[in-house]
């Protein structure tokens, strides 16, 4: 019989061990799928395209980064909320908002030039972003409304209002028609820091941003009054720290963060706003979060392993006709192992033989 | 037949620990026997052993002089070995009788099994209904039903873990009638305990047990209990007493504090007022589950009080939360230690920060100053003697004397004017509990106020030089502990007495 048994106290080794054997068993379940379902393809080159090409050409090693940069920011926000046990799930409807509005305040600037242009429009995002997740924090301190229901809602109400806006304020007076905003000019566009490719600035603040969060988690009281009310709500409020505020601030810090990541991705990667704007970075953000273990500088690592199974995914597509849906399969695997695999942190396994016994 | 039980040399080891070594007692028939020790002494692990639950590592058991070397709880009930354990398991949706078929094997409902728990209650003094439904049964009903349970098997020894833990002095006086009716009727009983007096009250026989050795199997009647303390802990208590009771002006009033339990299940308060001068230790009595939670809540500032209903040196504290409260020098130590006053899996240092004042030298406009947390984190592990590898280690990794250590320590180096603390000394061992009271005394002998709401009345009559009541949420006056104090808080605790 085989038996998980609590350890005495968690295991380090197995706290770097366990990411390791959770990608063994993904590429091993990998293997199995494309051996066994997917016969009439090799299954080398097939992980040739995935893993190993976007690592040693230049141009897909800048789109990694360019993918990774949005992860990063709307992970940071969501791991201070997860520490909190405040669920925001719907990430991805304040990163749209915050595309808007940001997105807003340049294309009513469109013939102004200005360093200033970006900031205020970043304010605009991060404004925009606060006030959507902040409808959550508030339906939730006021009447105990669930926050993963009204977050996760209120994303579908987002890209519905992106398209209204895109048909009717937004949209580019010569533009056709199409639904899509006026292309940003260059003062509302996000400077290039490696030129010939598309990789921008947001990924500079992506980092600033994680080493800020773990200053904040480390060495402030609101790191540990965010870790305590996840924890130990009772603890939390013996210290005297009020869970409202805990859930307020949680959530307007995510929004905040997303709906910048919103902004940078349409005056970044896209240069305009489109219907296309979300790209489910809101939600695979948290994957990112849970893989990096809610842990501000291991977000950056897995951010780029996510980024990683998009690009993979994106080629075997190209490549072998694969349905693009490869990239989820890989994701959610990821995660599955990665959390089963983190249980051998606080157990251990052992093999006995059966006893009868009766208590 | 000379003894029920033989014991003979039992060793149990876990790794390099030798949770018992070399243990050897025997129990009479128709006896009560005390097993007495520390926790971690090797109580459990031998109860385990003769309930069949653990085997030995090696020697001996005989029970009715032949051989016994239980498998299995289920070996140990068929031989006559009956155990009444310190957490109940009942179904609280169940009538009693249902909860007691359920607990017996091979037995069948029949019609005359109401009748029969009847008759066992009647026999032994165990007052309850079998038609009542378990939910709506006090904690000493319970245990009543529990008890009728082991009896339904005709057992020939009983084992009860601390069965006194939860109940009045009242309950108390009742279960120690039906035990000693129990031995009368030949059922030996094995008492696990730590209160000596009670021990010293019906035990003819004890067997003390420290760090998993044998220390000494005697009557517990030829000692005075500060030696069976001694002899537990292994080492000479300190004599408790205040130096000089100098009490000075009013410092912490509850004024008329009336509030409805936002808990469904919870206690509402009524009317509660109390004064407690500089320098007094003041004592809350009371069975656990009359609103002691709900008035520390209030007291910490977990819940806010009405106006005027809390009033700290001079000024109104009930709208402030637990830091601002500490800032005018008013701390708390709650009585859950795991997930109330320390969070289990954050290490002693971050703990320390749980309980600061609005501005601390451990903080700095938020910024935590964590050489100042790591200095003072310390300082209270020397002062206190808290045994733990180092300053980081997890509170959940501390056994509960320790931790409890810690939690009084990191509240009394802030030098609290008022400190208010639920059951100092809850699930801690002797040798914690008189350094804890120690402290708390010597605190109250500087000039500092302390509250204690404990369930403890022992620890009540020791330290207080006031007492009152909580029943049913309300708070008695001050006990006038002339003549038969004693029956007038145990009257109090029941609520059959409104002072």
């Amino acid at each position: 019989m085989i038996r998980l048994i609590p350890r005495n106290e968690p295991s380090k080794a197995m706290i770097f061990l366990s990411p390791l054997l959770a990608l063994a068993l993904t590429a091993l379940t990998a293997f199995f799928i494309f051996t066994f379902i997917l016969t009439d393809i090799e299954v080398s080159s097939v992980f040739f395209t995935l893993f190993v090409e976007p690592l040693i050409d230049t141009y897909y090693i800048s789109e990694l980064l360019v993918k990774a940069a949005p992860l990063i920011m709307i992970a940071l926000g969501l791991s201070i909320g997860f520490r909190a046990g405040v669920w925001n799930i719907g990430a991805e409807g304040q990163y749209v908002i915050g595309g808007i509005t940001g997105g807003a305040v340049g294309l009513y600037f469109y013939n102004v030039e200005g360093f200033w242009l970006i900031p205020l429009m970043s304010i605009a995002a991060i404004l925009g972003g606060m006030f959507y997740a902040g409808i959550a924090a508030f339906l939730k301190t006021k009447y105990q409304v669930n926050e993963i229901l009204v977050t996760l809602m209120l994303t579908y109400v987002a890209v519905l209002f992106l398209s209204a806006m895109l048909q009717g304020p937004m949209r580019n007076p010569s533009g056709f028609n199409f639904p899509e905003s006026r292309l940003f000019h260059d003062s509302a566009l996000l400077p290039i820091i490696w030129q010939g490719t598309r990789l921008n600035v947001g990924l500079v603040v992506a980092i600033m941003l994680s080493f800020l969060t773990w200053f904040g988690i480390k060495k402030h009281l609101s790191g540990l009054q965010i870790k305590i009310s996840g924890s130990a709500p009772r603890a939390a409020k013996f210290a005297g720290f009020d869970d409202k505020k805990t859930i307020w601030f949680s959530l307007l810090i995510s929004g905040g963060v997303a709906g910048l990541a919103g902004l940078f991705e349409a005056i970044g990667p896209a240069g305009q706003i489109t219907p296309g704007l979300p790209q489910f970075y809101g939600f695979t953000a948290i994957i990112v979060a849970f893989l990096a273990r809610l842990h501000p500088i291991a977000i950056i690592f897995s951010s780029l392993l996510i980024a990683l199974t998009y690009l993979g995914g994106e080629n075997v597509q190209i490549y072998f006709n694969l349905p693009s849906s490869i990239t989820n399969i890989f994701q959610g695997m990821l995660l599955f192992y990665f959390l089963a695999c983190d249980i051998l942190i606080q157990y251990k396994i052992v093999f006995f033989k059966t006893i009868r016994q009766r208590l | 037949m000379k003894y029920q039980l033989e014991i003979q040399n039992i060793t149990k080891s876990y790794g390099d620990l030798k949770a018992n070594d070399d243990i050897s007692l025997n129990i009479k028939p128709a006896s009560i026997h005390a097993l007495l020790g520390e926790n971690g002494a090797g109580k459990s692990t031998l109860v385990k052993v003769i309930y069949g639950s653990l085997q030995p590592d090696s020697g001996q058991m005989q029970w009715c002089g032949e051989e016994y070397a239980p498998k299995s709880p289920f070996e140990a009930r068929e031989q006559g070995i009956a155990m009444v354990f310190q957490h109940f398991s009942l179904f609280e949706s169940l009538t009693v009788a249902e909860n007691i078929i359920l607990g017996l094997d091979d037995i069948g409902l029949d019609a005359d099994f109401t009748e029969q728990i009847t008759k066992y209650s009647k026999q032994y003094g165990l007052d309850i209904n079998p038609q009542q439904v378990v939910g709506d049964l006090s904690v000493g009903a319970r245990q009543r039903v529990e008890i009728i349970r082991c009896l339904m098997q005709n057992p020939k020894l009983l084992i009860m873990d601390e069965p006194t833990s939860v109940l009045t002095p009242q309950e108390v006086t009742d279960l120690f009638v039906t035990l000693k009716k129990l031995a009368e009727d030949g059922c030996s009983i094995l008492y696990i305990s730590h209160k000596l007096e009670e021990v010293r009250q019906i035990c003819s026989h004890a067997t003390i047990l420290r760090g998993g050795k044998l220390v000494q199997n005697c009557n517990p009647q030829d000692h005075s209990k500060q030696e069976l303390a001694e002899m537990m802990i292994g080492k000479k208590l300190i004599q408790l007493a205040r130096s000089n009771i100098t009490t000075g002006k009013d410092i912490f009033s509850i004024n008329n504090l009336s509030r409805k339990s936002d808990d469904m299940f919870g206690v509402d308060l009524h009317g509660i007022s109390l004064t407690i001068k500089k320098g007094s230790i003041v004592g809350i009595a009371g069975v656990a589950g009359n609103g002691q939670d709900e008035l520390m809540q209030l007291l910490i500032g977990e819940v806010e009080a009405p106006e005027e209903t809390l009033v700290f040196k001079g000024e109104d504290i009930g709208g402030l939360n637990s830091h601002q409260r500490r800032q005018l020098s008013m701390f708390f130590i709650p009585e859950e230690r795991l997930g109330h006053g320390a969070v289990p899996d954050m290490g002693l240092n971050e703990n320390m920060l749980l309980s600061r004042p609005e501005k601390s030298e451990m903080t700095n406009y938020g910024v935590i100053n964590w050489n100042n947390v790591e200095k003072l984190t310390q300082q209270v592990i020397d002062d206190f003697k808290v045994q733990t590898q180092s300053s980081k280690m997890q509170a959940k990794s501390l056994s509960g004397g320790n931790l409890q250590k810690f939690m009084v320590g990191r509240e009394l180096i802030q030098n609290p004017e008022l400190l208010v603390v639920a059951q100092p000394t809850w699930g801690v061992d002797a040798g914690s509990e008189n350094n804890i009271h120690q402290a708390l005394i010597t605190l109250a002998d500087q000039g500092s106020a302390i509250l204690i709401i404990s369930q403890d009345l022992d620890e009540i009559l020791t330290l207080c030089e006031q007492i009152h009541v909580l029943s049913e949420g309300s708070l008695s006056a001050a006990v006038d502990m002339e003549d038969d104090g004693l029956e007038k808080i145990s009257n109090l605790m029941l609520g059959s007495e409104q002072q």
